[in-house]
């Protein structure tokens, strides 16, 4: 075949898939929320900025990724330069570490909602231990402090592991050779970490980030399991206008908005994370 | 002051031993070249001077003081690696002055023996640039530059040239032999390459599946090798050998001609000589030529000398055909003797 044509035939059926499964419903779902019957128009995107949740839950979804994500980052680093440092049994480490990935994140709310429900693990070992005298309602509206430190555990817990497996694969890349002459030149391991693993570190980084601070955006199942009502986040927004409300319009000019935040995110982050012309490994 | 002493290192990696016993000293300011094949040991030595491996037994001191113990910042040395290591995320001068900055010298310090350094080796143009933007041979700069920078007794280069291409080594080789001179700092260079550890040592070390074999200067180890390894390894081609027999009173039997050879020993030796010590005469050993080459400066002959491989560098005015019979003598005083039992040399 033409060897002009070829890459292009190549990328061809990606393409298709792209444009059919990607492309073709962002385009209905634009069509959606620019209208409501009668031509175009902004009065989905009102509607849905001036309903009373609308701030709630545009807060809540920034304030659960801005406690989540800067601790995974700092789990996921400490485990990858553990992970990397191990001579044996690392890649058991990994795969154990990692199952948390396989698991549905409603799944993974259901196992905190195990740990923290009146019933639950939580309670029955405080009652077990006399810490407490009887279980404690601890997902209520009187402890909005309580289900959010759940919801962020269960999202630390399911989702730190994207990044650890980004980042591992990230520090192996980083050849040996750089530590030996960080270390021959003075540099401590701390300083070796700042100085060097970080920076070389940074596409890497980039990457894992943009991934999680998109998928925290979309948190909805683990929220779902342990807050439901009680911490109402733009995912489940979405959702409840999708189909409790059955505000089509409304559904999807909130898709947008998050759509919007996640783009203008991903922006700062590949800005913030640049690595300069000939910086490059 | 930094003489280096190296005193009964060996180094076990889990049941292979890598270094035997190793004891060498490095008087300060020589220039001291680890040559060998992979595999020897030789960077194995050196990154346990430099500390970036823990030798199983054995000490190291440097300039007076014993350093094995202690983190390589502490032992008064830097490096170049063979992969150069210049960090990526660096400009040029961030990388030369890396180890300056680690030791929190102040900035106007840090600007005066980065430019300084960079200034000996060329590249004070390239002072904001990336490594990424960098040839090869300008990264080997860069690296020996950070070096240099720390002023430190001892620099340690791990087979700094390797990567560089033919005409780019010849020019740094010259280069670093002159900076370093300069410089007055003790050096450790490891090399598999003959002609690098030639031209740059004061002394060469040659070493052998984790030993030292000998260890002399150039010329040294090129006349009188201390051993039958080192004759094969060194010169390009390596010496010839062939066996001798005794007839008494220091007579030698080699190849149907009698030699003078040593007088002390009675049982069977090898006998030696370089290629280039041998000319064509009218009584001498006689050699069936194999393949001819002509190099244009001399004429590389390979022939069979009683059923072993004998080459000789001949004048390039010569003319020799394959399957001529040649008569070729050797210069009496170079030829050398090796005991086959201990492959040492004997006098």
């Amino acid at each position: 075949m033409n060897a002009r044509i070829l890459p292009y035939m190549l990328i061809l059926p990606v393409t298709l898939f792209l444009c059919l499964f990607f492309l073709y419903p962002f385009v209905l779902v634009s069509q959606e929320a620019f209208s409501t019957g009668d031509g175009f128009t902004l009065d989905n995107f009102r509607d849905v900025a001036s309903y009373w949740k609308f701030p709630i839950s545009l807060q809540n979804t920034l304030l659960l990724a801005a406690a989540v994500v800067p601790i995974q980052v700092a789990l996921a680093l400490l485990m990858a330069t553990m992970v990397n440092r191990m001579q044996k049994g690392r890649d058991m480490v990994l795969y154990i570490w990692t199952i948390p990935l396989g698991i549905s994140d409603l799944a993974a709310g259901i196992i905190w909602l195990a740990i923290f429900e009146q019933s639950g693990f939580l309670n029955s070992m405080m009652t077990g231990l006399g810490i407490v005298d009887q279980p404690m309602n601890l997902l209520s509206y009187q402890s909005p402090l309580i289900v959010f430190v759940a919801i962020a555990l269960a999202e630390i817990w399911r989702a730190t592991a994207i990044m650890l497996v980004i980042l591992v694969a990230g520090i192996g890349l980083i050849p040996k050779e750089y530590y030996e002459a960080a270390e021959v030149f003075g540099a401590s391991p701390w300083k070796r970490f700042l100085k060097v693993t970080l920076p070389l570190l940074r596409p890497s980084l980039q990457t894992a980030l943009i991934l999680r601070v998109v998928l925290a955006f979309e948190v909805f199942a683990v929220v779902a399991a342990l807050g439901g009502t009680l911490f109402p986040v733009l995912m489940g927004e979405i959702y409840a206008y999708q189909f409790d409300l059955q505000d089509g319009g409304a559904a999807a000019a909130l898709a947008l908005i998050v759509l919007a935040i996640s783009i203008a995110f991903t922006l700062v982050i590949l800005r913030a994370l640049r690595v300069p012309k000939g910086a490059t490994i | 002051m930094a003489e280096i002493q190296i005193k009964n290192i060996a180094k076990n990696f889990g049941s292979y031993q890598a270094l035997h016993d190793i004891n060498l000293t490095i008087a300060d300011q020589e220039f001291m070249v680890l040559l060998g094949a992979s595999g020897c040991g030789k960077s194995t030595l050196l990154r346990i001077i430099a500390g970036l491996e823990t030798a199983t037994t054995g000490e190291v001191w440097i300039g007076g003081r014993r350093v094995d113990h202690l983190s390589p910042k502490d032992r008064g040395i830097s490096m170049v690696f063979q992969n150069y290591a210049v960090f990526p995320h660096l400009t040029v001068f961030e990388n030369i002055g890396f180890g300056l900055r680690m030791q929190k010298l102040p900035d106007d310090e840090v600007t005066r023996r980065v430019e300084r350094t960079a200034g000996l080796m060329h590249i004070d143009q390239l002072l904001k640039r990336y490594s990424g933007e960098l040839s090869g041979g300008q990264r080997q700069r860069v690296a020996v530059a950070r070096a240099l920078a720390m002023e430190p007794d001892v620099i340690l280069m791990d087979e700094p040239l390797s990567n560089l291409d033919a005409l780019l080594r010849l020019e740094m080789r010259a280069e670093l032999k002159g900076v370093l001179a300069d410089s007055k700092t003790t050096a450790i260079y490891v090399t598999h390459d003959q002609v690098e550890a030639m031209s740059l040592a004061d002394r060469i070390s040659v070493m052998h599946q984790g030993r030292i074999v000998q260890a002399a200067t150039p010329i040294e180890v090129y006349r009188n090798p201390a051993a039958e390894f080192v004759a094969g390894f060194i010169g390009n081609p390596p010496m010839n050998f062939l066996p001798a027999t005794p007839s008494g009173d220091g007579k030698w039997q080699v190849a149907g001609q009698v030699l003078d050879g040593p007088t002390s020993r009675s049982a069977p030796l090898q006998f030696a000589v370089r290629p280039e010590d041998i000319r064509p005469a009218d009584s001498g050993l006689t050699a069936t030529a194999k393949v001819v080459e002509p190099l244009g400066a001399h004429l590389l002959v390979t022939c069979e000398v009683e059923g072993t491989m004998f080459r000789a560098v001949l004048d390039s005015d010569l003319t020799v055909h394959v399957g001529d019979q040649l008569t070729l003598a050797p210069q009496p005083d170079r030829i050398r003797w090796f005991d086959p039992e201990t492959t040492l040399a004997v006098a």
